[in-house]
């Protein structure tokens, strides 16, 4: 066993010198400025944590990490240029704003370039409670992973071997400054766990898994619950056989329907806008989901995974729909997207905190009554995702539906359709919504697929 | 001394004011009876990038990355520690925190030194510095310019090119004290094209283990753009993918995806100690058809997934992986190879000083068989020819895998007749290998554009094969 180590990570991160670091962003802003650059921007993480292993109940790893980045952006006009580094030394710092600089005397001139207006910058923003620091010992952590592994395994003897219990806990810093004057900075937590079982029926082996995150420890799932999910997970993928080529309508169990979510977001992203990469391009003001569907974010939600006080570049970010009754409302945007297509950044510089798509008052089961006769996709495989076409093609595990009854799991097929038939056919989405990521959704049926098996 | 340590001596030692008898001292500290294995791994990278988009190079990036991970392996268990200061006390403290996974400490010895010279399989010049930067963005404008006067239906190209150059020192108790200079160097070309209100994208690139200079010969960086936007273009005329089971003959060079998918990652020595792989256990066994001789190989001059050491200091070489189908040989790495009492074999890699080391491929490709690649064809009376492909997935337990198609067309009666849309193919790692019954004449190597995850590490990779028809394949088209 291992011996407790003196000093927890996250006790560390909490003796960070906030101050000196703030003060060094400082100073390289300064040295930006001296160096002749119109305008920089800055951003510094300080991530430390702990993670182990445990398999089959024997510690596997124990691993401590401490990862430091500090990047800098430089606009000489609207030529930039940007560095980075991990070496926090003063000459190391000096080095990154020379390189930086260097850069920028060689990019070209973009008249769309530059840190977000001053206006839109967050004055002001709320304490999200997003640092619940943990003070685990490494021996405790081990423990935890390996109940839940042991909840696992001890299940049923099918459930014969394992990929191992987990438990990981991590605090980051953060501060992003620019020469506008913004300076902003907080802590956050992130500590998760649990295990991937594997379960065998004659030659055939199966793995399944199940996990919980939080900012905050007490908010995990007990392990002795996670490590059973897992379990039933695991062993109900058994005897799994394969399915006919044929349409069927699908349901999207709520963990591979954020996948669906996240296409989405990359759709309406301001790049794929702009750059005309986009399968929804154009689209605003117009229908792409059903009436009853709203996507909003949410990115102040206290204590929530997705959540953030102000985006990448320091704007203030607030609650905003995506979708009305199935309209397209807004892109996703930062700054520079937003020049580009004569709009205003939405304060998603970084991307999407807490996105919410409306549900129906429906459990995962009424949904698969609803549906009848098809699939229930549990997982999904490979990146045939193309969002410049729409066009969707990936590998499906899940279960035969009939009668909105399980009747058997089935691998080994793909489904198929575009994502913009997809979204139009959404027919229901269930209550049974995901909140362990930045993407929060329920299970959704759609009405047809094509589906290639034996 | 070796060119690579001394660089490496240079680089890594010197300003932090660390010697070999430092490290020496730090490995003996972790060492004691419940100590089978550490090692301390310092690195340093440079990596540089630069992006045009709308006609203008308006991205360039420049990261310095260094640090020092450490090690200490007893029995099955791993301690690991990193620090991005090479400096004594980090190095020291993380030495503490790996050691803590053994209950007993007592003093070991490390072995003395082996520094024997390996050969270097890639050149040690800084690849970032043999062009200026006013010729890198040249050189991108050039591609933009190539693209756009191709075809009009070209509305947008993103041109990047990327160099990495990194300093490595790998140092373990077992006596290995070494040191590899890594270049990685890469070109992107990717495009939109619009035609009658469709839109279609196509992408290409390469590189390797070398300098940019590789891009400016045989005019290949051009190539890239061409070969962007002729995929494009096809896609553009593309119709539904069928769907269903049929034959699938896939097409030479990154298609070899399959293998690296389908028999690959199940043949890495942790989940085949662990039990957790499709392949465990059937060493000697036939896990694919006679056709399928399957190699990785390390060693392999300046390719991309090419090393002269893994990260544990073992110089790379050819493995023979599965001979005429046959299961012969695992990827190690030296924890595995030590618990499974084989021999290691040049595969253990990590993504960084910040990653701990495991099994990984290199270059994985099927050697050639005997057929004409247009033979192979004709004998298809209808099926699908697969030539290009994005990425695949596995899942080493149940053998599952895919991998998606981005350029396809259609056989009918032997003849290849007209595109199809990219479709995911799915298959069973084993029984699919074991449906290959003709393999072609045309092995050739990817361009040098693989990456490969695992457990959250990225390393780069090379695939390859010869054009091969699988008798059986599940094609995921929305056409029925």
């Amino acid at each position: 066993m291992s011996q407790v180590i003196k000093q927890s990570p996250n006790a560390e991160n909490r003796l960070l010198n906030t101050e000196e670091l703030k003060n060094t962003v400082e100073s390289v802003l300064a040295e930006a400025k001296a160096k002749g650059a119109t305008h920089a921007e800055a951003g510094l993480s300080i991530e430390t944590g702990l993670s182990v292993t445990v398999r089959m109940g024997e510690v596997e790893t124990v691993e401590h990490n401490r990862d430091r980045s500090f990047g800098l952006t430089v606009y000489f006009g609207q030529r930039k240029g940007s560095a980075s580094t991990t070496d926090f030394s003063k000459q190391a710092v000096l080095d990154t704003v020379q390189a930086a600089c260097d850069i920028a005397r060689y990019t070209e001139e973009d008249k769309y370039a530059g840190l977000a207006d001053i206006d839109r910058l967050a004055t002001s923003y709320p304490d999200l409670e997003l640092s619940h620091p943990w003070e685990l010992s490494t021996d405790a952590a081990i423990d935890i992973a390996r109940q839940c592994e042991d909840a696992a395994l001890s299940v049923d003897k099918r459930i014969n071997n394992s990929e191992g219990g987990y438990l990981t806990t991590g605090t980051d810093y953060r501060i992003y400054a620019n020469s506008h004057g913004f300076m902003g900075d907080y802590f956050s937590t992130r500590h998760s766990t649990g295990c991937t079982v594997i379960a065998s029926q004659g030659e055939r082996m199966e793995r399944d898994y199940w996990y919980s995150i939080s900012r905050c420890p007490d908010q995990l799932e007990a392990p002795e619950q996670i490590g059973k999910k897992a379990a039933k997970r695991v062993l109900q993928r058994l005897g799994a056989t394969q399915i006919k080529t044929q349409r069927v309508p699908v349901v999207f169990q709520a963990e591979v329907a954020r996948g669906l979510l996240g296409h989405f977001v990359r759709a309406v992203n301001g790049g794929a806008q702009y750059r005309h990469a986009s399968f929804l391009l154009d689209k605003l003001g117009e229908k792409v989901f059903p009436e009853r569907i709203r996507i909003d974010e949410r990115p102040h939600i206290k204590r929530a995974i997705g959540s953030a006080p102000f985006d990448n570049e320091g704007v203030a970010n607030s609650e905003h729909d995506l979708v009305t009754d199935g309209i397209l409302e807004s892109y996703v945007l930062d700054s520079y997207a937003a020049r580009r297509l004569g709009r205003e950044t939405t304060g998603n510089a970084g991307g999407v905190h807490n996105l919410f798509i409306s549900h129906d008052d429906k459990s995962l089961d009424e949904l698969l009554k609803e549906m009848g006769t098809g699939i229930l996709l549990t997982e999904v495989m490979g990146q045939g995702v193309n969002i410049v076409t729409g066009d969707y093609s990936r590998g499906g595990t899940g279960f035969w539906v009939e009668n909105g009854e399980i009747q058997y799991p089935v691998e080994e097929f793909t489904l198929a359709s575009n994502l913009a038939d997809m979204y139009k056919n959404l027919v229901l989405v269930g209550n049974d919504v995901d909140t362990r990521s930045s993407l929060c959704t329920g299970s959704w049926l759609i009405n047809e697929m094509m589906i290639a098996g034996s | 001394m070796d060119k690579h340590l001394q660089i490496a001596t240079q680089n890594l030692l010197n300003p932090a004011e660390l010697d070999e008898a430092v490290l020496s001292k730090v490995i003996n500290s972790m060492m004691g009876h419940d100590i089978d294995y550490a090692d301390v791994y310092l690195q340093s990278t440079r990596h540089e990038s630069w992006v045009l988009e709308d006609r203008l190079v308006k991205e360039g990036q420049y990261n310095i990355e260094q640090g020092v991970g450490v090690r200490a392996v007893s029995g099955e268990k791993t301690g690991f520690a990193y620090s991005d200061e090479i400096i004594l006390p980090a190095l020291t403290s993380a030495a503490d925190a790996a050691r803590a996974i053994a209950r007993h400490g007592q003093t070991g010895k490390v072995r003395s030194w082996d520094k024997r010279s390996v050969p270097a399989l890639y050149t040690e010049q800084d690849p970032l510095s043999v062009l200026s930067a006013d010729d890198k963005i040249k050189l991108l404008r050039t591609l933009d310019e190539e693209a756009r006067k191709l075809d009009p239906a070209v509305k947008q190209v993103i041109a990047s090119m990327a160099g990495v150059h990194e300093i490595i020192l790998i140092a373990a108790n077992d006596g290995t004290f070494t040191a590899d200079v890594r270049p990685l160097v890469r070109m992107n070309v990717s495009v939109i094209v619009e035609r009658n209100g469709r839109r279609e994208q196509g992408s290409a690139g390469g590189g390797g283990r070398l300098t940019y200079n590789y891009f400016l010969e045989e005019e290949r960086a051009l190539g890239y753009a061409r070969e962007a936007v002729r995929q494009a273009l096809v896609n553009l005329d593309a119709k539904d993918a069928p769907a269903g089971t049929m034959p699938v003959v896939l097409g030479p060079g990154w298609p070899g995806v399959l293998l690296h998918e389908a028999v690959g990652h199940g043949l890495e020595a942790d989940f085949n100690r662990k039990g957790s792989s499709v392949f465990s256990g059937r060493v000697g066994q036939q896990v694919a058809s006679k056709h399928c001789t399957v190699i990785d190989d390390g060693s392999i001059a300046a390719r991309r997934g090419s090393l002269s050491v893994d990260d544990e200091g073992t110089p790379t070489q050819q493995n023979v992986l599965i001979e005429n189908g046959i299961l012969k040989n695992y990827m190690q790495d030296k924890l595995n190879a030590r618990l499974m009492n084989l021999p290691i074999t040049g595969n253990g890699r990590r993504e960084s000083y910040a990653h701990m080391p495991m099994p990984r491929m290199t270059n994985t490709y099927l050697a050639n068989g005997k057929y004409d690649p247009q033979e192979i064809i004709k004998s298809v009376d209808k099926g699908l020819y697969a030539v290009n492909f994005g990425g695949g997935q596995v899942d080493i337990t149940s053998g599952k895998f895919v991998f998606s198609a981005s350029e396809a067309y259609m056989i009918e009666k032997g003849k290849i007749t007209y595109p199809v849309k990219g479709a995911t193919l799915i298959g069973n790692g084993p029984e699919s290998m074991n449906l290959v019954s003709m393999v072609g004449n045309d092995m050739s190597l990817d361009t040098g554009v693989g990456v490969c995850g695992k457990e959250g590490q990225s390393v780069p990779v090379g695939v390859g094969q010869p054009t091969l028809l699988v008798d059986r394949l599940t094609v995921g088209g929305t056409s029925a």
